[in-house]
């Protein structure tokens, strides 16, 4: 058939109709190639996009691993706690918004409506807390303290409470085992707050909004080992929100657990002679200031020499962590960290500094042997030490005559040190300083790794300060406007030091380095760093970065990754020399300034080594020290305001020891009730159910003390042995 | 050159009983263009399984009842291929007589709309909503004003007066039609307009009237659509639409949404599709108006770029058989009437398609046989009638 003849068309509209025809079909190809776009070319993009569209995370949070102590006792574990919690997904459904559901479940758990109502709304920037900040899928709890009575009565009548559940939850708990505290190196949990939620968004370890984070802390240097992977169940949902089915998951996997070499046991028994020692000290009269001690701060640190592993650590005040479980009160809040609080978070092991006092002079003896002096040469020790009119007595003005390095370690002789520092300050330039001088007191403190971190795997470990030139200078430069504007001269105390050091500030004086010489002025040390350099001359020289952590084990046990010692260096003495001082710390402990707090010591089984310190602090009381290591242990111990060093902290360090080795008071040792007579080398066992292999351990209990009757010894010094 | 009577065709052999006229080897059953009928019936079907997977869930919507939707769409399908049998019966050209009364009812009802009597749904004030039933007369209006330009225009050229039609007549055909467009225009519904102007202009280029009027035409529209533009004729809701066409990253969860969602819907089909009733965005309802104006995205999504393709070609080859019974019809109303129907088919599938991909601006637009809708679906089957009417009418060739 043609398309002309018999329709009588004129090729004009003939034409118009094939011009519609092609316009028609270009349409059509115009709408292929544009879904063939679409659907082929970017199907996959837009695949992603419908999926993003469409699925919600749930998330069931990993359990936290436990931090166990070096026999696998959990010093942080979880409880399970009956929490109940409500899916706003389910309560939006209801036709009131699930008003009458939370209402009916407010009285169940005897609160009031409007707390309930209040913990599930959501937060936004015109709703103030309580509010849920997490994601509206999760279920949002409602409470963690829930009794199975309650429980059980929403469970049972679930019909009734539609969208509501009770369940077990684990919840952190710092148990004490043995009456161990260890508050401030366990650290503590609070929630993931937005901005590291936002930081985190892209690393390997991102954060849920139902997070937990370690502040401090173990919980915080191990925070991603505890942590685990929590689990996401993917819910497909429709427009409004509602669930219509559910998408493939990832289980939760549970945290890591973090072995440390704290002995629960050994924490207690430091734990509680550090509170003793300190309640006594302020028993104390002090004769300088007129009053009794305030003993306001301690520390002490039991260290394995060997590894550098901190086998206790405690720091007093103190607090239960348990405190922040659950999120913490404000009342509690201002109790920990108001300024009548004395600051119970702080580690005073790790973050408390001051000035040594003696137990700095083993850093000095260094120096002077590499600057030249022989250990056993003769150094006169009078009572006092002169320069330019100025006095520098000998502790309580006694003299000892002549004697080696060693002995001025021994009886902790001052002016021995005093003079050897000032002839090496007057042979550096005196107060016109060389320019390559050999500052060989102050080179041989940075050598001994003080004024920076010993990097123990604890957070905000704080550097303490060696006091030389450069430090002298920074801190002049940043004071002296202060100083310039209250200093006057001839006017009070205050003002004149003020004065002098707003014009000398910036100088080495002759009067710093004798000062400094003896571990006083401005020199500040941290415990930890004076437990790192007793246990390094302890084990040869080797200065190891002191650990807590001691080896990761997954939950199921299989994977073990040991936490390997790691030194930072080695002290700056020769074999020769650390068998002097070694020596000389001995007989510190057997005749020395602490010889009358080791009465019946067993020296020829266990030899002990010690040396005491006595800082004096300007303004306060001084400050205990007293740092003592055996073959395989280091204890440094420190009272602020507490007195000396043998005075207040030596029966407490003593008594610690006497716990390890099993020791009576008169140094009778018994194995069996020695609570570790050698460090703990085997770590603990975990099961594939995740349950631990760990000893049962009884709360500590001091024994009874015995009247001290044939013990006068111990009662005090020979008259003509310092006591510092 | 009227009929003689409902039931005969005119003018071609004795007058014999219907049995036997529908079986005989001249019959209108052999003569009916099948493919036309059946691509048509395919996408009407292809149509009911969309509409059942974009409403099953729906529940404010179709309550309890998943089928309520496409047992609605499906009676609508069964009257629709009713209305086409009935204007089959009655012929086109018996049609041509009832033009005038035809188009009076077509006006006085979108005048209704403007009434009381009148609805918006879904933004557009286009519906007359009366004992229950809602009816969009502008779909009805499509159909008056290519059988009233159609008569117009070929009356003096089939009565072999004239070659083609001339001034007078194009204007009066214009002024036809423009009378229920200015109408529509107020409602304002906007998508029908712009469906109707290129009626109009399909209806001018078969009438073979002068190119002057055909190129005046294109013209006048885009006058026409600044002057919308400018007088504020337009609802806030229209111009949003537009807006958001222009630069689809805007406000995605308000105007932009709409495309947006309907985009990914589409994209995430790939080349086979979900399945149906497993598309994450039908199934989440996250396309709105799917079963009506949106309905291709479910062909998108769950029958993948095989089923929609396949839909793009079943009407290609409706529009391609309407092509041929436009160029092979012998009287110009024919040919007229079959060009305004393609033209409106193509245009309104291409608009509608077009929006949910990305390359039209929305408009309220159904999709030819396969949206939900009883006006519409009504409409279009009309159409087919008309076709039919017109391929059966046209003489054999012996």
């Amino acid at each position: 058939m043609t398309n002309i003849p018999e329709t009588g068309r004129t090729p004009r509209v003939q034409v118009r109709l094939v011009i519609i025809q092609i316009l028609v079909v270009s349409l059509l190809l115009t709408l292929g190639g544009r879904l063939w776009y679409l659907q082929v070319r970017n199907g996959s993009e837009y695949a992603e996009e419908a999926s993003g569209n469409h699925v919600q995370q749930v998330v069931q949070p990993a359990v936290r691993g436990s931090i166990l102590d070096a026999r696998g006792v959990p010093i942080a574990d979880n409880q399970t706690r009956l929490v109940v919690s409500a899916s706003r997904t389910d309560l939006m459904k209801m036709k009131d918004d699930g008003k009458s559901v939370l209402d009916k479940l407010a009285g169940v758990l005897a609160m009031s409506p409007k707390d309930v109502a209040d913990k599930v709304r959501l937060c936004d920037s015109k709703t103030p807390q309580p509010c849920w900040n997490g994601s509206p899928y999760q279920p949002i709890p409602i409470t963690d303290e829930a009794t199975p009575k309650q429980a059980l009565q929403i469970r049972e009548r679930s019909e009734d409470f539609p969208g509501i559940t009770a369940e077990p939850t684990a919840v952190r708990r710092y148990g004490a085992p043995g009456k161990s505290n260890t508050a401030q190196v366990l650290g503590y949990l609070s929630p993931v707050t937005d901005e590291e939620i936002n930081k985190a968004k892209d690393s390997d370890s991102p954060y849920l909004r139902s997070d937990q984070v370690g502040r401090s802390g173990l919980e915080r240097t191990y925070d991603k080992q505890l942590r685990g992977k929590a689990g996401v169940t993917r819910y497909e949902v429709d427009n409004l929100g509602r669930v219509i089915g559910k998408a493939e998951s990832d289980r939760a996997q549970p945290g890591s657990n973090v072995v440390t070499s704290i002995d629960a046991r050994v924490q207690a028994v430091s734990e509680y002679w550090l509170n003793d020692a300190m309640k006594k000290a302020r028993d104390e009269f002090d004769k300088n200031t007129g009053e009794n001690y305030k003993a306001d701060a301690g520390a002490v640190v039991v260290m394995e020499n060997k590894t550098g592993r901190i086998v206790s650590m405690a720091s007093n005040p103190t607090y239960d962590p348990n405190a922040w479980v659950g999120g913490i009160s404000g009342k509690d809040y201002a109790r920990l960290t108001g300024k009548k609080s004395n600051y119970p978070l702080l580690n005073r092991a790790i973050q408390g500094q001051a000035a040594p006092g003696s137990i700095f002079k083993v850093i000095p003896t260094a120096a002077a042997v590499n600057a030249g002096y022989e250990f056993n040469g003769r150094y006169p020790c009078p009572s006092s030490y002169s320069i330019g009119g100025q006095v520098f007595k000998n502790f309580e003005s006694q003299g000892h005559g002549s004697i080696t390095l060693g002995q001025a370690l021994e009886v902790s002789c001052d002016t021995v040190f005093y003079k050897l520092s000032h002839d090496q300050w007057a042979k550096d330039g005196g107060n016109k300083p060389k320019k390559n001088a050999h500052d060989w007191f102050y080179k041989t403190a940075h050598q001994f790794g003080l004024g920076k971190e010993t990097g123990i795997d604890l957070p905000n470990e704080v550097t303490g300060r060696v006091p030389d030139r450069k430090w002298k200078k920074d801190y002049w430069a940043a004071n002296k406007d202060a100083w310039c504007k209250q200093g006057k001269k001839g006017g009070e105390y205050a003002e004149r030091i003020a004065y002098e050091n707003c014009l000398e500030g910036m100088k080495m004086r002759a009067g710093d380095s004798v000062n400094y010489s003896i571990g006083q002025g401005d020199t500040l040390v941290t415990p930890i760093q004076m437990a790192t350099i007793y246990s390094a001359i302890a084990n040869g020289g080797t200065m190891y970065d002191p650990t807590v952590g001691k080896a990761i084990i997954s939950a199921d046990g299989k994977r073990v990754e040991e936490i390997a010692p790691k030194s930072h260096g080695k002290l700056p003495m020769d074999a020769a020399l650390r068998k002097d001082i070694d020596g000389a710390l001995a007989d510190v402990a057997t005749k020395g300034t602490a010889a009358w707090r080791f009465g019946g010591w067993p020296q020829d089984k266990i030899p002990m080594h010690a040396k005491t310190g006595t800082a004096e602090v300007y303004g306060k009381q001084t400050t205990s020290w007293f740092a003592t290591y055996t073959k395989d242990y280091s204890i440094v111990m420190t009272i602020s305001q507490g007195g000396t060093g043998s005075g207040a902290s030596g029966p407490a360090v003593r008594k610690i020891y006497d716990a390890i080795y099993g020791l009576d008071d008169s140094g009778k040792q018994d194995l069996k009730k020695a609570l570790l007579p050698e460090p703990q080398k085997s770590l603990p066992k975990i099961q594939p159910d995740g349950s631990i292999d760990a000893p049962r351990i009884k709360p500590f209990k001091p024994a009874k003390p015995k009247a001290p009757t044939e013990q006068t010894e111990l009662a005090g010094p020979p008259a003509n042995v310092r006591r510092d | 050159m009227a009929g003689t009577g409902g039931f005969s065709v005119s003018g071609y052999g004795p007058e014999r009983s219907t049995m036997s006229r529908l079986f005989a080897r001249d019959s209108i059953l052999r003569r009916l263009d099948w493919v036309i009928l059946l691509c048509a019936l395919a996408l009407s079907v292809i149509g009911s399984a969309l509409v059942y997977s974009a409403t099953r869930n729906r529940t404010e919507l179709v309550g309890d009842d998943p089928y309520a939707f496409v047992i609605k769409h499906v009676i609508n399908v069964g009257i629709g291929l009713g209305l086409m049998a009935g204007t089959i019966w009655l012929g086109h050209r018996t049609l041509r007589t009832a033009v005038p009364i035809l188009y009076g009812i077509s006006v006085f009802l979108v005048l209704l709309v403007l009434t009381p009597l009148g609805a918006t749904i879904n933004g557009a004030h286009a519906w007359l909503v009366i004992a229950g039933f809602s009816l969009q007369p502008s779909e009805f209006v499509k159909i008056t004003i290519i059988l009233g330009m159609a008569m117009l225009l070929a009356a003096r050229v089939d009565a072999g007066d004239r070659e083609h039609p001339d001034h007078r007549t194009v204007v009066q055909a214009l002024g036809l039609a423009a009378v229920p467009i200015m109408i529509v225009l107020l409602m304002p519904d906007l998508g029908s307009v712009m469906v109707m102007v290129m009626i109009i202009l399909g209806v001018l280029l078969a009438s073979g009237a002068s190119n002057r009027w055909v190129f005046g035409l294109l013209g006048a529209g885009a006058l026409g659509g600044v002057a919308i533009w400018q007088l504020g004729v337009l609802d806030d809701y229209q111009i949003a639409r537009f807006a958001a066409f222009a630069n689809p990253a805007l406000d995605p969860a308000g105007v932009g949404y709409n495309t947006n969602q309907a985009r990914i819907a589409i994209g995430s089909g790939g080349l086979t599709g979900t399945g149906l009733t497993k598309g994450s965005q039908t199934t989440g309802q996250f396309v709105p108006e799917q079963q009506t104006d949106f309905v291709f995205t479910v062909a998108g999504e769950e029958l993948g770029f095989v089923g929609a393709g396949a839909i793009l070609l079943l009407l290609g080859v409706v529009l391609w058989r309407a092509c041929r019974i436009a160029r092979e019809t012998t009287e110009l109303y024919g040919t007229i009437v079959a060009a305004g129907i393609i033209a409106w088919f193509a245009f309104q599938a291409f608009e509608n398609i077009g929006m949910t991909l990305g390359i039209m601006p929305v408009a309220g637009l159904p999709l030819p046989f396969v949206s939900y809708g009883g006006s519409s679906m009504f409409a279009v089957w009309v159409a087919v009638g008309l076709l039919q009417s017109i391929k059966v009418e046209r003489p054999l060739s012996a």
